[in-house]
Order: C-alpha cells, then sequence, then structure tokens
C-alpha cells in the first residue's frame, strides 16, 4: 500500500486519541508517517513512533495561524515536489476538516468522509455509514492522486507497535498569502473533572427529556457517582445548558464507555452515531416509542425526575 | 458590508428518500426544505449587517422562505450538470457563485444536514483564496476585521481575520427568526441572479456526475444493534438498573 500520512493531532505534548487510532490502521495497511502541525513535533516524536510512525514532517511553530491553510499548503508543496503518500488520513476534527477541505482544492481531488472503516482492495475503500447508521457506503478514489480520507474518532482502536522515536524532519509552509490571515489570539479551555468524555468507561449523558438546565445535575452527580464522565444531546447544547465539549454524537463527541446512560434523550440518528458503538445502553425515557430504545439493552420507561433521584439515592446508601 | 450566505435546500429530513440503485446516489425527487443548518447563517447574516449593507443569498435551488427572513437577493445556480456534483464539485459552483457578489464576508453552517461532509465551506474558502475561520459559535464584526469564538474539542479558541473572509457557523448560534407576512410579500418582488454553470465560467467535466473523482463500489445494510429488555417503570425500576449495574461489575 506504500506510505500512509496521518494527521498528527496534539495539546501539551500528548497526542489526540484520534490520531493513535489512525496509526493503528495506517501501519496494518502499508508504512505509517506522521504530518503535524506545530512546534513542538520533538515532544510527541516518541508517541508517534511508540504507535508505528517512522517519521513526523512537522511544520514548526505556525505563528498563531490556523493548521488547514498551513499544513494543506505544505503538504501539497511536498507532493509537488515528488513526495507520494498513496493516502492521507485525517480525523473528523475541526483542524483536521479545514486541512482536508484545503488539500483537495490544492490536488483538485475529492474527500471521503465520515470514514468509519478502511480496507486495501487494490485501492483503498473508504466505509461509510449513511441514512443514520442502517447502511453502509464503500467508496474508492479513481484518480491517481493521494487519497484523502476524514475519519471518525473511535473507528480503530489505538494500540502500541512497540516503535522507536519518530525521525522529526521539516515540513515547509510555502507563502500562504490571504489565506493565512486568520490569527488565534487566545485558547480557552473548558475545565471539568473527573475522566474525559472520549475515555471515560462509563458515560452518563442527559437531554432535552430533563426539562431545565438545573436538572442537568443529576446527570453529573450520576456520573461522579459511576466514577464516569458526563455528556450531553445537541438539544440542550443548542440551549445553552451545558458546554459544547459535553455534546455526543455526529457533531460532538463519539464515545464508546462500557456503559452509556442516555436520560431524556430520544435517540435522534445523529446523537445515535456518537454512542452506539457502546458495549452496554442503558435508557431512560418516558415515550414507549423513543427510538433510543431500540439500540438499549436495558430500556426504562419513565419519568427521569423520578427514575434518576431513586437511583441516585440507592447508589448513596450502598 | 455585504454578506453572502451560502443556503443548501435538502430533502426533507421526515422523509429522507433512498439511494438510487442505478446512480448509486441519493434520490433527488423529494420535497425539498430549508436545512436548518444554514438557518443560523442567514440570521447571523441579517443581525451582521443590521439594515446597513447587504445579505445575498447563493443556493442552487429556490429559496423563497429565506428571502422572505429578510435577505435582499439571491443568487441561484442551476444547471442539469450539476446533478451527482460531490463536494468539491459543488464547492466549486459556489466559489464562482460567491465571486460574482463580491462580498466582505462568506457564511455557510459547519454542516448540512443531508450531506454532512463538513469540507464544502473550507473549499469554497480556499476556490476563492479566502482565508476561513470554521466552527464560529460567536461572530462579531469591526474596522475590517471579523472576530470569532471557534469551537474547538476543549474549549473555544478567540481568532480574528481580516475581511474578505469566509466564517462557517456551528447550530444554535442565534435564534433564526421566523418571516414575517411583510417579508413573504416582499420576499416575491427581491432580485434573484439565475445562472447556468457556462455563465459561472465552469466546464461540465469539472462537475456533476462527471467530475467526481470517486466511486462508490459497494452499499450494504449496516449491522443492526438488537433492542434489549424494557422496563415499565412503577416507582422500582431504578432497582433493575442497579442490578444491571452490578452485572456488569461497574459498582
Ligand atoms: C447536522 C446535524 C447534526 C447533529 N448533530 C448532533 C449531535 O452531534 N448530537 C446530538 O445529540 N444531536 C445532534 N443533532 C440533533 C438531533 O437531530 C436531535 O435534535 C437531538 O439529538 C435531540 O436531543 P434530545 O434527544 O435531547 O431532545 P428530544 O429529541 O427533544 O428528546 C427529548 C426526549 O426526552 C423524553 N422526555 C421528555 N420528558 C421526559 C421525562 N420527564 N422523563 C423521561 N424522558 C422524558 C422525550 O420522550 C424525548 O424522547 C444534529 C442534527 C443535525 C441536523
Ligand atoms: N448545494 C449547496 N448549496 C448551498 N450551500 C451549500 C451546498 N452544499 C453545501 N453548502 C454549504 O456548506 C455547508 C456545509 O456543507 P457540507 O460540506 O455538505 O456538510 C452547508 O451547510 C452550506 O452552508
Amino acid at each position: 500500500m506504500g506510505t500512509i500520512w496521518v494527521h498528527a493531532e496534539a495539546s501539551d505534548g500528548k497526542v489526540a486519541s484520534i490520531t493513535l487510532e489512525l496509526l493503528a490502521k495506517a501501519r496494518e495497511l502499508g508504512d505509517a508517517e506522521a504530518v503535524y502541525a506545530g512546534a513542538d513535533a520533538d515532544a510527541i516524536a516518541a508517541e508517534l513512533g511508540e504507535h508505528g510512525a517512522t517519521k513526523v514532517h512537522a511544520t514548526g511553530d505556525l505563528d498563531g495561524g490556523l493548521v488547514g491553510p498551513a499544513l494543506a499548503g505544505a503538504l501539497a508543496a511536498a507532493i509537488a515536489g515528488g513526495a507520494a503518500p498513496s493516502a492521507i488520513l485525517f480525523g473528523t476534527t475541526q483542524d483536521g476538516r479545514d486541512t482536508a477541505g484545503r488539500l483537495s482544492v490544492k490536488l483538485d481531488a475529492p474527500v471521503i468522509t465520515n470514514v468509519v472503516d478502511l480496507t486495501d482492495d487494490g485501492g483503498l475503500v473508504g466505509t461509510e455509514p449513511v441514512f443514520g447508521g442502517t447502511t453502509n457506503v464503500k467508496t474508492k478514489f479513481t484518480a491517481d492522486t493521494p487519497g484523502i480520507f476524514l475519519v471518525r474518532p473511535k473507528s480503530f482502536t489505538a494500540e502500541s507497535a512497540g516503535g522507536g522515536v519518530a525521525a522529526v524532519e521539516a515540513l515547509s509552509v510555502p507563502d500562504l498569502g490571504a489565506t493565512g490571515a486568520a490569527k488565534v489570539q487566545s485558547r480557552f479551555v473548558e475545565e471539568s473533572d473527573g475522566p474525559k468524555l472520549d475515555e471515560a468507561a462509563v458515560v452518563v449523558s442527559g437531554g432535552r427529556g430533563l426539562g431545565e438546565a438545573d436538572k442537568f445535575e443529576m446527570v453529573e452527580a450520576l456520573a461522579k457517582q459511576l466514577g464516569g464522565a458526563a455528556g450531553a444531546s445537541r438539544a440542550i447544547v443548542d440551549a445553552g445548558w451545558v458546554p459544547y465539549s459535553m455534546q455526543v454524537g455526529q457533531t460532538g463527541k463519539v464515545v464508546k464507555p462500557d456503559v452509556y446512560i442516555a436520560a431524556g434523550i430520544s435517540g435522534a440518528t445523529q446523537h445515535m452515531v456518537g454512542m452506539k458503538g457502546s458495549k452496554t445502553i442503558i435508557a431512560i425515557n418516558k415515550d414507549p416509542e423513543a427510538p433510543i430504545f431500540s439500540i438499549a439493552d436495558l430500556g426504562i420507561v419513565g419519568d427521569v425526575h423520578k427514575v434518576m433521584p431513586a437511583l441516585l439515592e440507592a447508589l448513596a446508601n450502598r | 458590508m455585504k454578506v453572502v450566505v451560502c443556503v443548501k435546500q435538502i430533502p426533507d429530513p421526515a422523509d429522507p428518500g433512498e439511494i438510487d440503485p442505478s446512480t448509486k446516489t441519493l434520490k433527488r425527487d423529494v420535497k425539498l426544505i430549508l436545512d436548518e443548518s444554514d438557518s443560523y447563517g442567514v440570521e447571523m447574516a441579517l443581525q451582521l449587517v443590521d439594515g446597513d449593507g447587504e445579505v445575498v443569498l447563493v443556493s442552487m435551488a429556490p429559496n423563497n422562505e429565506v428571502l422572505a427572513m429578510g435577505a435582499d437577493s439571491a443568487i441561484l445556480v442551476s444547471d442539469e450538470a450539476l446533478a451527482g456534483s460531490d463536494a468539491l464539485g459543488t464547492a466549486k459552483v459556489l466559489a464562482a457563485a460567491i465571486k460574482r457578489a463580491e462580498p466582505d464576508l462568506v457564511l455557510a453552517a459547519t454542516e448540512s444536514s443531508d450531506g454532512y461532509t463538513g469540507t464544502v465551506p473550507e473549499q469554497v474558502a480556499e476556490l476563492l483564496g479566502m482565508p476561513s475561520v470554521t466552527f464560529a459559535k460567536e461572530v462579531a464584526v469591526a474596522d475590517g476585521t471579523v472576530a470569532v469564538k471557534r469551537q474547538t474539542e476543549a474549549g473555544y479558541d478567540d481568532v480574528t481575520c481580516p475581511l474578505p473572509c469566509l466564517v462557517s457557523v456551528t447550530a444554535g448560534v442565534v435564534e433564526p427568526r421566523y418571516p414575517s407576512f411583510k417579508g413573504i410579500m416582499a420576499a416575491k418582488s427581491k432580485p434573484v441572479d439565475e445562472v447556468g454553470i457556462a455563465d459561472l465560467g465552469i466546464d461540465a467535466g469539472a462537475v456533476g456526475w462527471a467530475g467526481g473523482g470517486q466511486e462508490i463500489v459497494a452499499i450494504e445494510p449496516a449491522p443492526a444493534r438488537e433492542a434489549g429488555e424494557i422496563v415499565e417503570d412503577e416507582g422500582d425500576a431504578y432497582e433493575r438498573i442497579v442490578s444491571f449495574l452490578e452485572e456488569l461489575k461497574v459498582i
């Protein structure tokens, strides 16, 4: 399969889970190399190497510039200069989408998006769920430009390959002209305690059925009781009850915990694509027809305002 | 200030249609409605302009309901050659249409409800040689610069960008208004610039089925997840959750 480039993302010197997931797949399909837009490539070279990247092509500091135009410009220049990866894998993240979109224009090649699986069938074939995950479409590229894939988080399992430190190589960013004009002035991180939503073994999510913002406390209390993280449907994120960083679903986080508890969530397809990979699903909803029950291992038809307080009390008394 | 908003018409999500096995794309003979995702961009544009400037819609299907919300005019691209366009082909058409309007600011949604590739806005920006800020949850314009709170995995970044610039907005950023009766009446006489791809200088081979560059090799039913045990709460259903969590060794 030749060389496969994986877009590496990291914060505070720690490689993002999605990157490690992509590396696990890339090294199974071919020779995995990372591409990275940021200053601290040396700090992440060991972790990338351990997960199977032999090299990390890094741009260096972007001076506040956004990743998309810089990395797309650098990758297109490298390809024009003779680099010939057979595929470039991006995670479905903000920067992954930006870079893939810009690169697609530069290479005049399409992007295959929403990929949940990749197979080698005389060329890479991507699997994308449609119609709320009831149908899978398999797509491949017909042109001989490097295939650009946007892969959904949690599609593959991150696994150490026991490799040595990846060799850091410079990836030069060409003059971006006007496209590089957007600058990050400051970053704001929403504080949360307990395990991270996309890494927690237990996730308890609340939806519009909670009725009002204050009732989200029940969700947080249950998550805490079970040593898990609290999540939310988009309905209550849009309503301003909880921050976006808690959103589970197509446009939020993909979670695959051992146990997912949905309280007052209907189970719209866009929510379900973000959580139906969970090992076990428990749903509490007063509507017996709620779609969430079609995928729940245990479905409680009842009022969250009765079931949740009773459950919290029973757990507290154990 | 002149703001262009990309608005997509999509099959009614309540009746999403099906894949046509011969062409392997979505059958398009279903009822089209305004993608809710784009209603936020339209509202944002109306608020930013606030009567002092112009809001122009760019669309590939008639959009009277959006004109009725208050936009000033529309550019409508319609051409048979567009059928089957993928995200890049769509972006090429939108970019060429947007260029006609010479906007200061271009707004789109971060992703459409039916296509959800989430790549079209960034492709449009690149085609226009414009900077962009995607995933905006707050947008303000002052002194030729747009200031955006850009959603990130962990929180948000404060990003600034000189105009002209493209911004993609997330859902829920503003509360889209309902068209008033006056708006609905006024919409009927608003200018709609109808163009084909030849008017935009686009070759039919670059869009539609011909321009794809990708091929669907299989369509298969996905493995389904089975429903499990259902318990009607009679006041003691919490006990079943506790015992279930015990079985799972979570507690
Ligand atoms: C492009 C796009 C992307 C999207 N991305 C996402 C995403 O990432 N994540 C996401 O979650 N959604 C997403 N959505 C939105 C999604 O379609 C739904 O609108 C949303 O998930 C609904 O949230 P909800 O289940 O909380 O609310 P509702 O659908 O309103 O459901 C509330 C539920 O609570 C139940 N209920 C009410 N009162 C009680 C009570 N007292 N006790 C128990 N149950 C009660 C009701 O029976 C109902 O089933 C997206 C939509 C689009 C178009
Ligand atoms: N056919 C279209 N007509 C107008 N705008 C579009 C079209 N396709 C995509 N867009 C814009 O780009 C956004 C993202 O679309 P997508 O990349 O398909 O998820 C949409 O929400 C629209 O704002």
